[in-house]
C-alpha cells in the first residue's frame, strides 16, 4: 500500500462507488480474487529478471536483454514494481507510489482524466493501489526512443490494481510502449488498470500497447487523456490472444485547439473470448481533429467494437472506421459506431463493415498462384495493417512485428 | 499450347458459351472480338478456372495437359496468367505484396523495384491494391504483376479500355514483353487479347482473329482483316463475310 497520503476526498468517493458496475461488460465480483502477491525482487538490470518472463515480455514488445532502443524501462509484477528506469534527458520514469512521494503536484493530475467513482474497477483501483507508472517528458524534451513499461501477472488468482499517468509536457514528444503480459502457468486474474495522459500545448505521445494475456484472465483497463492546444495524440491498441473477457472505452478529450487524437485497434477474438472495447473522442475545441480506426478479427469470439466521437466546437472533423472479419462458422462481431454533433460546421463520418472474406479476393489472389489458404492468409494479415499516420517508422515497423508475432497462429 | 474443343460454360445456371473451339500454339497471339455480353470474358475465365464459370461440357488441354477440371492455383501454377478487366481491391494488401505473391519463390527487392520503375508505377507500390486507382493504373498494375508472374499463356480482358493515349504505347510495350514478341523465333509463350476497339492491336501483333457472338465463335480468321471487316460492316456483317 502506498505511504502517501493522497486526497482524502478521492477516498471518500471511491469508497461510495466500491460496489457500482461497470456501465459496460459483464459484472466482476472483485472479491473472488486476492489482493495479496509475494513480493518480487528489484532489479538493478531488466536483464536480470527470469528468463520465461523476459520471454512472455518480448512478445509484448518489451525488451529487457537489450534496452539500448529504449529510453526508460518500468517493468511491474504483481504488486511490485522490479524495474524502473529513464535512460534519456527529458524523460522520467519512476513508479508511481514513488512519483507521488516526490511531485506534490501531481496530486492535480490524479483521477483527473478518468474518474475515480466511474465503477467499482475505479474505485478498487483508488483504495488498494499497488502500483503502476508515472512517465513524463520535459517541456521541450523530443524524447527519441520510446520507454517501455510492462505490467505483469505472476501470482494466481491475483487482481492487479494498477494507477499510470504520463504527462508530455509543453512542446514534448514521447512515445511509449507498454506491455501486459501473463506467466505461461498462471491460469486466472484480474487486472485494473488506470491510465491518465495529459498532452500539452503542441506535445505528442504515441502510446502503444500490446495485450498477451491468458484464458482465464479478466482485464478492465480505464483510461482518459487531456489533450491541449495542438496536441498530438496516438494510441494504439493490439489484442490477438486469448482473454476471458476485457472490457474498456477509453476517452480523449480535445480541450485545445487543433488537438488531434487517432485510436487504432486491431483485436482477435478467439473462442472464449469476449472483447467489449472501443475509443471515445470529445472534440470540445475549435478545429480538433479524431480517427478512429478498428480493425476485429472473431475465429470463434465475441467482438463489440464501439466508436465515439462528438463535436462541440466548429470545425472540428472526426472519422470512425470499424471494420470486421469473421473468420469461423461461430463468432460474433456488433459494431457501434456514434456519431455526435453539437454545433453546426462539425464533420463527422464513419464507415463500418462486418462480414466474411470476400470470395472475389481470394480467387484473385489465388489467379497469382496463392493457394486458397495463402490467399486467406494474404488477406487476413493486410486487414490486420493499419497504416498509422504520425508514428515513427521504427515503431511502425515493431508494431507490424507484434502483430505478426501475436498472430501466427491464425495465418 | 492451349487447346479448347466444344467448351460449353455455365454461370449462374445459365449458359453463355456453347460449344467454343479454339487453339494457340507457343508464340502466337490471338484476338477475340464480340459485342458485350457475347461471353468474351466468359471465355478467358473459364480458361483461367473461376469457379463461378462451370463447364459443362467439353475439354480445355494446356500444354498437353488436360486442365478442364484443375483448380484456379493449379492452373495460375501450371502457366496461365490473366489481366483482368476490373480486378477486385484487396484493402490493406499493397501492390507490392501482390508483385511479391506473383515472384513466388524467386522473390527479389531489386527486380521489383526495376519493373516498378519501367512501368512508371513506383507510387502505386504501396498503396493498396486496386484501391482508387484510375482505369489506366489498374491495366499498369496488372501487367506489372503478369511481367511479375511470367505465365506462358497470357489472357488480356480489354488490356486497353480506360488507358489514354500515352500510355496505351507503355502498355502494348509491356505486353509485347510478356509475349516475348522481340524474339523472332522460339517464343514460348502465347496470348489470348480480349479487344473491343482493336487499339491494342496497334502496338500489339495478333495473328488469328476471333468474333464471339452469343457464345459461339462465328469468324476465324488473320486477326487485323477481321477487325477490319468488323469496323466496316459490324460484328454481324463479318459472320457474313465468313460465309
Amino acid at each position: 500500500m502506498s505511504k502517501v497520503v493522497r486526497s482524502s476526498k478521492s477516498r471518500e468517493l471511491a469508497e461510495k462507488a466500491l460496489e457500482k458496475k461497470a456501465a459496460l461488460g459483464e459484472d466482476i465480483d472483485i472479491a473472488k480474487y486476492s489482493s495479496t502477491a509475494e513480493e518480487h525482487v528489484y532489479q538493478e538490470k531488466p536483464s536480470e529478471l527470469p528468463a520465461e518472463d523476459k520471454a512472455q515480455l518480448m512478445k509484448v514488445g518489451v525488451t529487457l536483454d537489450d534496452a539500448s532502443q529504449r529510453s526508460g524501462t518500468f517493468v511491474q509484477m504483481d504488486r511490485s514494481v522490479v524495474h524502473s528506469s529513464a535512460t534519456e534527458e527529458g524523460v522520467e520514469v519512476l513508479p508511481i507510489t514513488k512519483a507521488l512521494e516526490k511531485y506534490d503536484w501531481l496530486q492535480d493530475y490524479w483521477w483527473h482524466a478518468v474518474s475515480v467513482d466511474q465503477d467499482k474497477f475505479t474505485a478498487h483501483a483508488e483504495i488498494d493501489l499497488q502500483n503502476g507508472y508515472f512517465i513524463r517528458a520535459l517541456p521541450g524534451a523530443k524524447v527519441v526512443y520510446p520507454v517501455q513499461a510492462c505490467l505483469y501477472l505472476a501470482h494466481k488468482n491475483l487482481a492487479q490494481k494498477v494507477h499510470n499517468i504520463i504527462i508530455a509536457e509543453e512542446g514534448s514528444e514521447l512515445h511509449i510502449i507498454t506491455g501486459c503480459a501473463t506467466h505461461p502457468m498462471n491460469a486466472s486474474g484480474l487486472h485494473i488498470g488506470i491510465s491518465e495522459f495529459y498532452i500539452k500545448r503542441g506535445a505528442k505521445v504515441t502510446f502503444t500497447m500490446i495485450h498477451n494475456w491468458a484464458p482465464e484472465i479478466e482485464v478492465r483497463p480505464r483510461s482518459g487523456a487531456i489533450l491541449e492546444e495542438g496536441a498530438v495524440f496516438l494510441s494504439n491498441y493490439v489484442c490477438m490472444k486469448p482473454v476471458r473477457s476485457l472490457q474498456m472505452y477509453p476517452v480523449a478529450r480535445c480541450n485545445g485547439e487543433n488537438a488531434i487524437v487517432r485510436f487504432n485497434t486491431i483485436l482477435v477474438a478467439l473462442p472464449g473470448s469476449t472483447l467489449d472495447t472501443g475509443s471515445r473522442v470529445l472534440l470540445n475545441a475549435k478545429g480538433s481533429r479524431a480517427e478512429i480506426v478498428a480493425r476485429t478479427i472473431t475465429t470463434g469470439g465475441t467482438i463489440i467494437s464501439r466508436g465515439y466521437i462528438a463535436g462541440s466546437a466548429p470545425e472540428v472533423k472526426g472519422h470512425l472506421e470499424c471494420r470486421g472479419l469473421i473468420l469461423s462458422e461461430r463468432g460474433i462481431i456488433h459494431a457501434i459506431p456514434e456519431l455526435k454533433g453539437e454545433v453546426a460546421g462539425v464533420d463527422l463520418s464513419h464507415e463500418a463493415a462486418v462480414g466474411k472474406i470476400a470470395e472475389e479476393e481470394v480467387e484473385y489472389l489465388m489467379s497469382r498462384g496463392l493457394s486458397r489458404d495463402a490467399a486467406t492468409a494474404m488477406i487476413v494479415r493486410g486487414f490486420l495493417h493499419v497504416d498509422i499516420e504520425g508514428l515513427p517508422p521504427e515503431l511502425a515497423e515493431e508494431l507490424k512485428r507484434a502483430v505478426e508475432v501475436s498472430g501466427k497462429d491464425l495465418f | 499450347m492451349l487447346t479448347i474443343e466444344g467448351l460449353h460454360v455455365e454461370t449462374h445456371g445459365k449458359e453463355i458459351l456453347h460449344g467454343v473451339n479454339l487453339h494457340i500454339d507457343a508464340g502466337e497471339t490471338h484476338a477475340l472480338f464480340g459485342p458485350n455480353g457475347s461471353g468474351k470474358t466468359t471465355l478467358l475465365m473459364a480458361i483461367m478456372g473461376f469457379p463461378r464459370y462451370q463447364i459443362t461440357q467439353g475439354r480445355i488441354t494446356f500444354k498437353g495437359q488436360d486442365i478442364t477440371h484443375a483448380s484456379l492455383d493449379e492452373r495460375a501454377r501450371l502457366g496461365i496468367g490473366m489481366s483482368f478487366q476490373r480486378p477486385p481491391v484487396v484493402r490493406g494488401v499493397k501492390t507490392r505484396d501482390m508483385v511479391r505473391a506473383c515472384l513466388g519463390a524467386r522473390e527479389d527487392e531489386a527486380a521489383i523495384a526495376t519493373l516498378a520503375e519501367r512501368l512508371n508505377m513506383g507510387d502505386l507500390m504501396d498503396r493498396e491494391i486496386n484501391y482508387g486507382f484510375s482505369g489506366g493504373e489498374i491495366k499498369r498494375s496488372e501487367l506489372l504483376q503478369l511481367l511479375a508472374q511470367r505465365p506462358d499463356l497470357v489472357l488480356l480482358d480489354e488490356p486497353e479500355s480506360g488507358v489514354d493515349l500515352v500510355n496505351i504505347a507503355l502498355i502494348g510495350q509491356m505486353i509485347n514483353e510478356l509475349l516475348q514478341k522481340e524474339q523472332k523465333r522460339n517464343r514460348t509463350r502465347a496470348g489470348l487479347i480480349i479487344t473491343h476497339t482493336g487499339h491494342i492491336l496497334d502496338y500489339v501483333n495478333a495473328s488469328k482473329g476471333y468474333v464471339l457472338l452469343n457464345g459461339v465463335v462465328t469468324c476465324e480468321r488473320d486477326a487485323h482483316e477481321c477487325l477490319d471487316t468488323i469496323k466496316k460492316n459490324g460484328y454481324e456483317g463479318c459472320v457474313k463475310c465468313q460465309k
